[in-house]
């Protein structure tokens, strides 16, 4: 049952940040651009120095090394990066995977990297991500690139992962309607300082109001 | 041998060329006269400077001014590698990554040349020693400086795909693989150029100056094929030297990248 847990974690103007996210659940996370949220799922990536300490089922980052930390605490930017010619080298590590699952051809892998749309670049940079079996989930807006429908079918997605490994996630987004959906507890973060927005329920509740 | 010495007047006439030259880019307005007139002036008083202290250091003939001279040799030829870099590591990195490499790297293959292949007695004979030393500290600092000046190119513009690969897991050395690869071949590239074109396309200058100097050519050639060789192995393991600690030098020790520790030049 991993949870994910903030301890005063600080960098650059914000925090201290303390959170705790329960096994399965989605910890939202919204605010005014610049208050810092991509900048603090960086610190709890480890990518950036910080103060504070984030820890897995109460181990924390610096008892390991950093590469097997981002390994456990998967980390999915705003914006991702290709750097191999096609879709498949950068799936290496996990041959097999099911483009179809986020509405994306099988044959997806032998795309061209270059001829990718900003929408197939995000779907695909969350499988590369799922497909190498986080723990956690630090979520930079997963779904802004893409249609209504193509975001139903992510948050779908990223539900039946959390269910079934437990993953506690956060999920950054200013779609506050989105977060209604997806997250057990929203944060707003502003002025460097965390705060609890609303309590939506838990998610057996909303359950229903998955379609409108 | 039976070598021509060359009068202030002989060179008195080659100079009238750089001149000509220099008045020809004035007619043009190619504002490269004065640059010309410059470094033609720079030259002569270079070279005549390194004339009397290789004069002066030939004759005192003592271990402690070889050294002297190699040493400061080493630490114009890291100041240089510095200077060519558009983003350096900022502090005594900048400096240190160049010249600790170089000074492993260039050092140890001279002495290996003077001592097991030259043979010369004593192995730092500064008649030797100095020349050798001077065109491998040149072509070594050529290639650390073209490979350095890549890798930190390529971190910079690359950062983004960087932490994109940390997060997924990997190691700094995995994430910056490519990157490494890359800096180290455009640093081995001149000089495997070098030897692939010498004597066909180009007579190398030493070899050149040797056979001008009245040595046999077949001389000549086999000192050249030795520096060749020499230069080849020295800028390739400084090379990689540099390019590995640079490489880690981007990185803190919880492998984050840490790019503020370049300084544009």
């Amino acid at each position: 049952m991993p949870v994910l847990t903030l301890q005063a974690l600080t960098v650059h103007g914000v925090g201290p940040v303390d959170l705790t996210v329960a096994a399965g659940e989605v910890a939202g996370l919204t605010g005014p651009s610049g208050a810092g949220k991509s900048l603090l799922l960086r610190a709890v990536a480890d990518l950036v120095p910080h103060g504070g300490e984030a820890l897995l089922d109460g181990v924390p980052a610096s008892a390991m090394p950093a590469h097997r930390w981002r390994a456990q605490v998967g980390w999915l930017p705003a914006e991702s990066p290709w750097w191999h010619d096609t879709v498949g080298a950068h799936f290496a590590p996990c041959p097999g995977v099911d483009f179809t699952v986020l509405g994306l051809p099988a044959a997806a892998g032998d795309w061209q990297v270059s001829r990718l749309s900003t929408g197939e670049k995000q779907r695909l940079a969350l499988l590369r991500l799922l497909c190498r079996g986080p723990v956690a989930l630090l979520l930079d807006e997963p779904t802004s690139g893409l249609d209504a429908a193509a975001t139903r079918r992510v948050e779908h997605h990223v539900r039946g992962y959390l269910t079934a490994r437990r993953a506690p996630v956060i999920w950054v987004s200013h779609d506050q309607a989105q977060l209604a959906r997806v997250a057990d507890a929203i944060y707003i973060l502003e002025g460097g300082t965390l705060a609890p927005l609303s309590r939506p329920g838990h998610r057996s509740a909303r359950e229903g109001t998955n379609r409108p | 041998m039976n070598v021509i010495d060359l009068t202030p007047l002989d060179l008195a006439l080659a100079a009238v060329l750089v001149l000509a030259l220099a008045a020809a880019s004035a007619w043009l307005r190619l504002g490269l006269g004065r640059q010309l007139v410059v470094s033609g002036i720079r030259t002569t008083v270079q070279l005549l400077l390194v004339g009397l202290l290789l004069k002066v250091v030939f004759d005192a003939d003592r271990l402690l001014w070889v050294a002297l001279m190699a040493g400061v040799m080493l630490a114009v030829a890291g100041r240089e590698v510095m200077r060519r870099q558009q983003r350096r590591f900022a502090g005594p990195w900048g400096y240190a990554l160049g010249t600790v490499s170089m000074f492993i790297s260039a050092f140890s293959v001279t002495v290996l040349a003077l001592v097991a292949v030259v043979g010369t007695r004593p192995w730092w004979e500064p008649q030797y020693a100095i020349p050798l030393l001077g065109m491998m500290l040149g072509n070594t600092m050529n290639g650390v400086a073209l490979a350095l000046d890549r890798l930190t190119a390529a971190a910079w513009e690359r950062r983004d795909v960087i932490e994109a690969r940390l997060a997924l897991g990997e190691t700094p050395a995995r994430a910056t693989a490519g990157m490494r690869r890359d800096a180290v071949r455009v640093g081995l590239t001149p000089i495997i150029n070098a030897m692939a074109a010498a004597g066909i396309i180009s007579l190398p200058g030493m070899m050149t100056g040797q056979i001008l100097a009245g040595a046999p050519p077949w001389t000549a050639v086999k000192y050249q094929v030795l520096i060749m060789f020499m230069i080849a192995g020295g800028t390739g393991f400084a090379t990689l030297a540099a390019v590995a600690l640079g490489a880690r030098r981007l990185f803190d020790a919880r492998e984050r990248l840490r790019l503020e520790r370049l300084h544009a030049a």
